[in-house]
């Protein structure tokens, strides 16, 4: 029950959370607000103010107050009866799941809503080139991996979600391992992953989805801090030839903080290997604070994605020519690795 | 066109309802129900043979009959029925082989339909998100349903091969429901606190019995050559499945899973094998485009309207159903916006 917990108020939209509270305030202590007056500075109360030099004379009556707070107290109830709503189909099982096993309604209002603090305050996200992602059709996105843990396919999802004109879902590409995880992949299938397998890739290219792969896998996410920002290689460029043969433009992303926010500085192999993980990581912080070292550093981060590479001219047959597939493997690799050294040299420090 | 049709396994429910439905068709003249016991349910006109599959009686039964079309039902799901795991395999593989050795040698045989399961595809974290007919299932099963079904597909094909005259088709039955249909899922969904493996939460499709009668029928009549995928649209997740059926659920790690289904099984609850515990973990979930486009068949009952249709049918009813839960929600409706009726 615990994807029940965190509950959106109305639509999301952040700005609007502040008017209720103020406004149910005034409606607790409405003669007193009355008599304070001017007092108050919230942007519920300034609209009111052309209204105000009548409220002295009418302070006594009910009418007054009580029409001016209708909408304001409609609207909270409404907030409160969707809120129950979202409960009760989450409890009932009614929500919908795509048969990837992708819950939209769950992704956009619990899990983007706990990481986007993340991604506004913590890192600060910058992204770029939001206009070479298209709109509507399949497209796929490869970016570069890093951090230790997968974050930055989480800030890449919240940025094309959030700040993309048609707030695109990204599904993502993950490794069997990610499935064979208790709780992560439970996770991992809810929020738009899915099995990083021709089949799965071609299947949500074929349905116009927006996918994301990050082809580095876990030699990239779990490299030591001294290799940061050199691109591993790119798995065996099974997302080229899934491009290819569903005939989608393939996006260079490149994300730069992500490799500063837990930087590896060794590696547990014994008990990696015990656990079944691909590495257990010794960071500045962790194992030695414990718990604590699972803060990840504030690091500023830019996403951007670069100009799209069609797959249009090489015709869908071209999936089954493997000279071509590296060949366009190492473009992409390469377009990627170049827009790295640009961003890092432009950057002026890593935490801002 | 007086077709004469044989089906194999007729005293388990499926059997016997495809029985009656046959029957009702003009262009089938004589209806063959075999099976080891007698049947609970009335097959109407069809003719009862209570004969093992494995027994030569039954080349000798299709060859006096001119049996046409044999309609093979008897690929049991569950060691509780059969009285052991190793019965179970025996008349699930051996079974199939004398059938169609006894097929073979009838040259009146001009069509078999197997039921099958997608068992076949088996349940990992490698499998793709859907199967696909011609996909290879992670890894060979192991154990089993699936390992009796993996094998009955290989004899048919060996059959197929040996007599091309033939037409067979393959159906691969996602997990049944319905009013009235029981099967070791079902008791599963039927338990008061119903078991889960921690941390997972596996993609379902279930079949409505109606569907999967139609997909029979169809393939039993019309001329549709080859394996298809049959099963609901879309998928429930197990939490939401049991969500529905109004249960709480009791979440259990993964190591003590298997500990658990041998208890419920040594009680007699419900049937948990190890294979129904990985499917309960993984999942599974079929592709059905040549499941309609070939066969014809847009299943009338998705994958969810299928289990409500079965939580209904069978009275599931637990303390979170959806009228109580909705009740107490408009109750807090009432409640905190004070206002009675006002709220929209």
């Amino acid at each position: 029950m615990a994807d029940a917990r965190v509950i959106p108020i109305g639509d999301g939209d952040r700005p609007r959370r502040t008017p209720p509270t103020s406004s149910t305030s005034t409606s607790t202590s409405a003669a007193n607000a009355v008599a304070a007056g001017a007092n108050r500075a919230s942007g519920e109360r300034s609209r009111r103010r052309t209204a105000s030099p009548l409220l002295p004379e009418t302070a006594g009556e009910a009418p007054s107050p009580d029409t001016s707070q209708r909408p304001a107290g409609a609207d909270w109830e409404s907030k409160v009866a969707g809120a129950l709503a979202f409960v009760r189909r989450r409890i009932t099982g009614e929500a919908e799941v795509d048969e990837f096993g992708f819950d939209p309604e769950l992704t956009d209002s619990v899990l983007m809503a706990m990481m986007r603090p993340l991604y506004d305050h913590y890192f600060r996200v910058e992204v770029r080139g939001l206009e070479n992602v298209p709109s509507e059709g399949g497209a796929l996105v490869v970016a570069n991996h890093s951090g230790t843990i997968p974050l930055d396919s989480v800030m890449t999802q919240i940025a094309l979600r959030e700040h993309h004109p048609a707030r695109r879902h990204l599904r993502m590409l993950g490794a069997d391992l990610v499935f064979q995880t208790p709780f992560l992949g439970e996770l991992a299938r809810k929020t738009g992953t899915t099995l990083a397998c021709n089949a799965d890739a071609e299947r949500l290219l074929g349905k116009g989805e927006l996918v994301g792969v990050w082809p580095e896998g876990f030699k990239g996410i779990g490299k030591p801090f001294s290799e940061r920002y050199k691109l591993q290689r790119f798995g065996r460029g099974g997302f080229v030839s899934a491009a290819l043969r569903s005939q989608v433009p393939i996006v260079p992303c490149s994300i730069v903080g992500a490799e500063e926010i837990y930087p590896i500085l060794g590696n547990m192999k014994t008990l990696a290997r015990l656990l079944g993980l691909p590495y257990v990581p010794i960071t500045p912080t962790f194992p030695w604070l414990g718990p604590l070292g699972a803060i990840p550093l504030p690091s500023k981060w830019i996403i951007e994605f670069g100009d799209p590479i069609s797959t249009l001219q090489h015709g869908s047959a071209a999936a089954d020519d493997p000279m071509l597939v590296f060949n366009l493997t190492d473009q992409v690799r390469e377009t990627i690795q170049h827009t790295l050294y640009r961003l890092l040299m432009a950057r002026r420090s890593v935490f801002f | 066109m007086s077709r004469v049709v044989m089906v194999t396994g007729v005293s388990r429910y499926l059997g016997g309802r495809f029985t009656q439905l046959l029957q009702a068709d003009p262009d089938v003249s004589r209806v063959i129900g075999v099976d080891v016991v007698p049947p609970k349910q009335d097959l109407g006109d069809a003719e009862f043979v209570r004969a093992d599959i494995r027994n030569p009686i039954i080349g000798k039964v299709i060859a006096r009959a001119e049996v046409d079309t044999v309609v093979h039902m008897a690929v049991i799901a569950t060691p509780l029925g059969a009285g052991g795991r190793a019965m179970m395999k025996e008349i699930n593989v051996i079974g199939t082989m004398q059938l169609l050795a006894a097929c073979q040698k009838a040259p009146s045989v001009r069509k078999l339909v197997v039921k099958s399961s997608t068992a076949v595809y088996g349940s990992s974290p490698r499998d793709p998100a859907m199967f696909t007919e011609e996909l290879e299932p992670e890894g060979l099963a192991r154990s089993g349903y699936a390992k009796d079904s993996v094998e009955v597909e290989g004899y048919v094909r060996g059959f197929a091969r040996r007599r091309p005259d033939v037409t067979v088709s393959t159906l691969r039955f996602a997990n049944f429901v319905g009013p009235t249909v029981r099967t070791a899922l079902t008791s599963y969904f039927s338990l008061p606190v119903v078991p889960t493996v921690l941390g997972f939460d596996p993609r379902l499709q279930f079949v409505h019995e109606r569907d999967g009668l139609e997909a029979l029928w169809r393939s039993t009549l019309g001329d549709h050559p080859g394996t298809f995928n049959v099963a609901g649209d879309g998928v429930l997740t197990l939490s939401q499945a049991i969500r529905r059926t109004g249960h709480p659920s009791v979440p259990l790690p993964q190591p003590a899973a298997p500990w658990v289904g041998q208890v419920l099984r040594r009680v007699g609850l419900a049937d948990f094998t190890a294979e129904q515990i990985r499917f309960l973990t993984y999942g599974r979930v079929v592709d059905t485009a040549r499941m309609k486009d070939v066969l014809g068949l847009v299943p009338r009952y998705t994958t969810a309207e299928a289990f409500d249709d079965f939580v209904q049918g069978q009275g599931l009813r637990g303390p979170l159903s959806r009228d109580n839960v909705t009740a107490v929600e408009e109750r807090l409706v009432h409640a905190v916006t004070g206002r009675g009726d006002a709220h929209g």
